[in-house]
């Protein structure tokens, strides 16, 4: 038989009584709390943003036609020389296209596969911006437009002018910002390219590009599909690369070596293309998750330590509880609740501060070339975060509370009585 | 008349230092309404003897019976609820809770019993402050409050489960001639008036000798009574 109310009565007034103490003990799991919050929230939402940086923009999936030798070459056909040991000189590459057989039925039978949330094609040219005398070199590559603002957050890369004019306007390219700089363009000019084959098109800008990387933004411009097709003089059939986003990035593996073996086309996904952005963050999570798991130790021990004060300083009332009838359960639940009651304050206070301090983070301006679309620090308020967060505070004051708890569950009341 | 509490052959060991026989074969019984004393040099274990009766030490051999009731081997849990209902205790220094207030502090028995309703139990506890004649220290911390009226608190406190017994160790030792009289008198009134059975330890010749009954002990064996 158990007494809530007046185990927690006697509870809150221990608590308010040495309320200096009470409150130094709830600070531990406010500070511990807002610390892992702060610390959690700010770092996720960096880890988000900078594999955001390489992931939203790179397909998960990446088809295309490898120029490469065959596997088999004529000299294993010719059967009399099957158990013979052949040497091959001068290996050359199989002579092949560039572009993908059959591309826009293979879009079409990867946009039904229930896996895919988009496949796209691209056409990837060699192209030199002209400048009076000056050839620059550089890739131009033909987008669905909108299709790739809806998959891979094309739109959050222009940083002047926008990708929509791109879909609409005929003729119009989209400039790297390096290739802008170089040759003092702005939107709204016009720039002549030049094909491989040293046909010479105007195209007029629309919008200018920045990835954040340097290298691609001095080469990089972009222009409707169809335009490219132009401009290389090539049938609406040719497409060099398809680019698929999944919805389960977990699935890209299985499904590379699938298209790889049906179609003899290069199949190349996400994780073996990018396997050090998954390393990197699983290391930045384990090291958030070690500081801030440390953080709420270090209160614990602090709720420990004043709990355990209490119970030394509490002796005689121990007695008294104990010799006037409430069980030794009833004692121990009067110092678990005390050590609750600090978590529940400590850990929602902390909770607040945490979400004030990560607000004040979000707002805080963070602007650098590499991330033009970036104008604070990003902060991942993610609300799991506070769930495990005050979990975690009430997981710790528990034990923090239990093993004190368990003494006082345990002093034996005539001992305290006689030794006055 | 009925009998309140009963002991069968009880001994007690100490283990450290050395084994020590301290309680050898008591047999007592106290009726209800009899004011009993235990009287006896120090060190012979009387003191021993009424934390066994008290049920809070549990560490002997022999029976005990509380209202007829065998409470030798009961649970920790049932053993609280006996000394919560039937036994009220009052000690040689004054233990009451300081942070709380007098009224609080004897009211907080009654709320572990949880048999009455709040309002019940402030009234009963201010009814036991009114007979102890402290009403007016109610409402005071009872770290605030003298020696005196804090023994008188206690005693209030132990009344306030209308218990079957109330047991005492040395409820005067630690006050002054005044206020022992004081506390005798508030003992033998509630024992005329309300039939009360009281065990008290004693080392005060002049208070047992006014108790119904004395309880003589002498290294560990009752030698009168």
């Amino acid at each position: 038989m158990i007494n809530w109310k007046v185990i927690l009565t006697i509870a809150k007034t221990h608590l308010l009584s040495k309320l200096k103490q009470t409150s130094v003990a709830a600070l531990g799991v406010t500070f511990g709390i807002g610390a892992y919050i702060t610390l959690v929230c700010f770092m996720t939402g960096l880890n988000k943003m900078l594999d955001g940086l390489i992931l939203n923009q790179t397909p998960h999936i990446h088809i295309y036609n490898e120029i490469e030798p065959s596997k088999k070459q004529p000299i294993a056909f010719y059967e009399e020389a099957k158990n013979s040991f052949k040497v091959v000189h001068s290996l050359k590459p199989k002579q092949s296209q560039k572009k993908i057989h059959n591309a826009l039925p293979i879009v079409k039978y990867l946009n039904k596969d229930k896996r895919v949330k988009g496949a796209i094609a691209q056409i990837k040219a060699q192209i030199f911006y002209i400048a009076g005398s000056i050839e620059l070199g550089g890739n131009l590559t033909g987008i669905q437009t909108l299709e790739e603002a809806r998959l891979f957050n094309f739109q959050n890369y222009i940083v002047k002018g926008s990708h929509e004019d791109l879909d609409k306007i005929d003729n119009g390219i989209l400039i790297g910002s390096g290739v802008a700089n170089k040759m003092s363009l702005d939107v709204g000019d016009r720039v002549q390219i030049s094909t491989i084959k040293g046909d010479v098109f105007p195209l007029k800008i629309v919008g200018i590009y920045q990835s954040g990387l340097a290298d691609l933004d001095a080469v990089q411009s972009f222009a409707n599909i169809k335009t490219v097709q132009r401009i290389l003089g090539e049938a609406e059939n040719y497409i060099t690369d398809i680019n698929v986003k999944l919805f389960d990035i977990e699935n890209a593996l299985d499904m590379a070596q699938e298209i790889e073996n049906q179609f003899e086309l290069k199949a190349i996904d996400i994780k073996t293309a990018n396997a050090q952005f998954e390393t990197g963050t699983a290391i930045r999570n384990l090291i958030t998750y070690a500081v801030s798991i440390t953080l709420l130790i270090v209160a614990g021990f602090g709720i420990y330590n004043i709990l355990n004060m209490f119970i030394y300083e509490k002796m005689n009332d121990i007695a008294i509880l104990k010799a006037t009838g409430f069980s030794g359960k009833d004692v121990q639940y009067i110092f678990m609740s005390q050590a609750l009651i600090i978590g529940v304050v400590g850990g929602v206070l902390g909770l607040l501060i945490g979400f004030g301090l990560t607000n004040l983070i979000s707002k805080l301006p963070f602007e650098t070339e590499a991330l033009p679309t970036i104008k604070t620090y990003p902060v991942n308020f993610d609300p799991w975060f506070y769930v495990i967060g005050i979990t975690f505070a009430l997981i710790s004051t528990f034990f923090a509370g239990y093993l004190p708890s368990k003494k006082a569950k345990r002093i034996d009341p005539v001992k305290i009585i006689r030794g006055q | 008349m009925s009998i309140v509490l009963k002991t069968k052959n009880i001994n007690k060991y100490f283990k450290k230092p050395v084994l020590f026989h301290v309680l050898k074969d008591i047999n007592i019984s106290i009726k209800k309404g009899e004011f009993t004393s235990i009287m006896g040099k120090s060190g012979c274990g009387k003191s021993t003897l009424l934390y066994i009766l008290s049920t809070m030490d549990t560490n002997y051999e022999g029976q005990l019976y509380l209202n007829n009731e065998l409470i030798t081997g009961q649970t920790q849990n049932k053993l609280s609820y006996l000394r919560n209902k039937h036994i009220g205790f009052v000690f040689q220094f004054h233990y009451l809770l300081s942070e709380f207030s007098v009224l609080e502090n004897v009211m907080l028995p009654a709320k572990k019993l949880g048999e009455k309703s709040f309002e019940e139990i402030e009234n009963d506890a201010i009814n036991k402050l009114r007979i102890l004649d402290i009403e007016n220290l109610a409402s005071k911390k009872a770290s605030r409050i003298s020696g005196g009226e804090k023994q008188r608190v206690a005693i209030a406190r132990a009344l306030i489960n209308s218990p079957s017994i109330i047991m005492g160790d040395e409820p005067t030792g630690n006050l002054d001639s005044y206020n022992s009289e004081n506390v005798f008198k508030i003992f033998k009134q509630l024992c005329i008036e309300q039939g009360l059975s009281l065990l008290i330890v004693t080392h005060d010749e002049d208070f047992a000798n006014r108790t119904d009954r004395i309880i003589t002990m002498s290294d560990g064996e009752i030698i009168s009574q």
